[in-house]
């Protein structure tokens, strides 16, 4: 399951590409902090994508992630637009029929998402300020 | 020719719209679109060096030859997550 929404992320929803015989299920969720790496007050953040580059990315991260781990399905659900903190703005689930894949393979995906995938984040600062993050 | 050419991010900021429509000489490359741009917009000088560039959804250089209804899409470092 891959997606870009700007609705709220369902967290349940991800669950549904999980198989009978999966024994580990990893979830990861990337939050909206209220503060920015330098501890200014983020009012929130401002999400765009290249939908159609961005969803063939996830596949191809997926896809990689098979290869490296196993036997291992995936959902990778971004969010886009205007976020408040305390908002899912991306989550990753992994499931695997042991634990270990599954760890490795969520790992693995979002390290490549945040590196590799056409998506941009502007923070937007309490002050009325703004800036462009870069991935890192 | 006319190229459809999207921007994102501060490309788009910079360019004041998140697309356009570029008219363009037979043969002209990615280069060429992003020239014409800067003619328009020079502060997009400054972006050049960290902008890639796609055309019909896959990375391409700023060499590649265009074709008539081409998208063509700009893209500064990314920082999804």
């Amino acid at each position: 399951m891959f997606r870009i929404t700007g609705e709220p992320i369902d967290a349940q929803l991800l669950h549904a590409i999980v198989r009978d015989g999966d024994g580990g299920v990893v979830t990861f969720f990337g939050i909206v902090r209220s503060a920015a790496d330098d501890d200014k007050r983020v009012s929130g953040l401002w999400y765009e994508a290249h939908e159609s580059m961005a969803l063939r990315e996830f596949e191809a991260i997926a896809n990689e992630a098979r290869l490296r781990f196993g036997d291992v399905r995936m959902a990778i659900v971004h969010r886009i637009g205007e976020l408040r903190p305390g908002e899912i703005s991306v989550a990753v689930l992994a499931s695997a029929p042991h634990r270990a894949a599954a760890f490795d393979a969520c790992r693995y995906a979002i390290d490549q998402l945040k590196q590799r995938a056409p998506i941009w984040k502007k923070e937007c600062y309490a002050d009325g300020a703004a800036v462009w993050k870069d991935g890192r | 020719m006319k190229v459809h050419v999207l921007a994102f991010a501060r490309l788009r900021e910079i360019l004041q719209a998140p697309q356009r429509s570029l008219e363009l000489p037979e043969a002209a490359r990615a280069a060429d679109a992003w020239a014409a741009l800067e003619r328009d917009r020079p502060a997009l000088a400054a972006e050049r060096s960290s902008t890639r560039v796609a055309r019909n959804g896959r990375l391409v250089s700023f060499d590649e030859t265009l074709r008539e209804g081409d998208e063509l899409a700009f893209l500064p470092p990314v920082g999804g997550g």
